[in-house]
């Protein structure tokens, strides 16, 4: 028993940021079911976002790695460089995220201009009458 | 790629979201958001992607702040007191769940910086050796985005200039809503 445990405890230290992804992720995620207020909502939406676009660049470093960036061009050694695919990946994935984040704010505005307010029971009230 | 700075800035990454998401006034807690992004911009330079860091940079720590400061100075800054809403059991019965899953899937997943995980070794190589020959550009990951990938970048253009019709749309005062508050 203290022996699986052990190993369990091993596999998880082994691989610290995706346990840091897993708090990211559930937190932001447990704030966009869970929190009254919509700014909240979208603070939550925008760390899921980050923590995913976080793990992908977990998975692209290497040890003993640098910059995907080519120094002499006659011999490249790929051991030594970062793995390029998941950073380009994710720079897609940044600007989209943030398109994603303006549209939802400017739905908190006119929600807001209708209902005046941000809180979700309060609009519930207004919508339920 | 030393393992404890590493360490130390997913610390700060952690305290700076449940600061992000436990502070009450509004305001404060998009500032702290935006120091979030920015040590997550510090912990992407940190693991080797540069690019990313640029753009988290910008994109994140700068417009994503200033797109929030922008919906709170239309709305209010400070967070009514509210009891939580209801029907909240799919958060509770699912996310429990969900963490499990992930945390039983780590064993699965590569450690953290092994250079012959499956993503490393299958495809990367070749795009790194072939890259500087196709393109004659230095940095690889321009030349995925702006030449191996470039419709995909080209299309995504398009994505940014729906968003921004969406936006316009939304943010509109007409005339003819007098009905509006």
């Amino acid at each position: 028993m203290n022996a699986s445990l052990f190993d369990i405890l091993t596999i998880w230290l082994q691989r610290p940021n995706f346990i840091a992804f897993i708090i990211l992720f559930l937190w932001g995620l447990y704030i966009m079911i869970a929190h009254h207020n919509l700014i909240k909502k979208l603070i939550g939406m925008y760390l899921v976002q980050t923590s995913v676009i976080f793990f992908f660049i977990t998975v692209s470093a290497k040890a003993g790695a640098t910059v995907p960036i080519l120094l002499n061009g006659e011999s490249v050694d790929p051991a030594l460089y970062a793995n390029p695919l998941p950073h380009v990946l994710m720079l897609t994935a940044i600007v989209v995220g943030v398109a994603t984040l303006g549209v939802s704010l400017a739905l908190v505005v006119a929600i807001y201009r209708q209902y005046g307010s941000l809180d979700e029971e309060v609009i519930l009230k207004q919508l339920g009458e | 790629m030393n393992v404890y700075a590493n360490l130390s800035l997913v610390l700060l990454l952690i305290l700076t979201a449940a600061g992000a998401i436990l502070i009450k006034d509004l305001i404060g807690a998009v500032l702290v958001l935006g120091s979030y992004s920015f040590f997550l911009a510090l912990l992407w330079a940190w693991l080797g992607a540069v690019d990313v860091a640029f753009t988290e940079a910008v994109v994140g720590a700068g417009l994503a702040t200033v797109l929030f400061l922008l919906a709170l100075f239309l709305t209010v800054p400070l967070e009514q007191k509210g009891q939580l809403p209801r029907g909240q059991w799919p958060a509770f019965v699912g996310l429990p769940l969900l963490g499990i899953l992930l945390l039983y899937i780590a064993e699965d997943l590569p450690k953290f910086g092994d250079p012959l995980s499956p993503s490393n070794t299958h495809l990367a190589p070749d795009y790194l050796m072939h890259s500087l020959p196709a393109t004659k550009t230095p940095n690889v990951v321009t030349s995925v985005l702006m030449d191996f990938r470039s419709l995909d970048t080209l299309i995504e253009t398009a994505v940014i200039f729906t968003a921004g019709i969406a936006t316009a749309c939304l943010l509109r005062t007409s005339r003819h809503d007098s009905h509006t508050r």
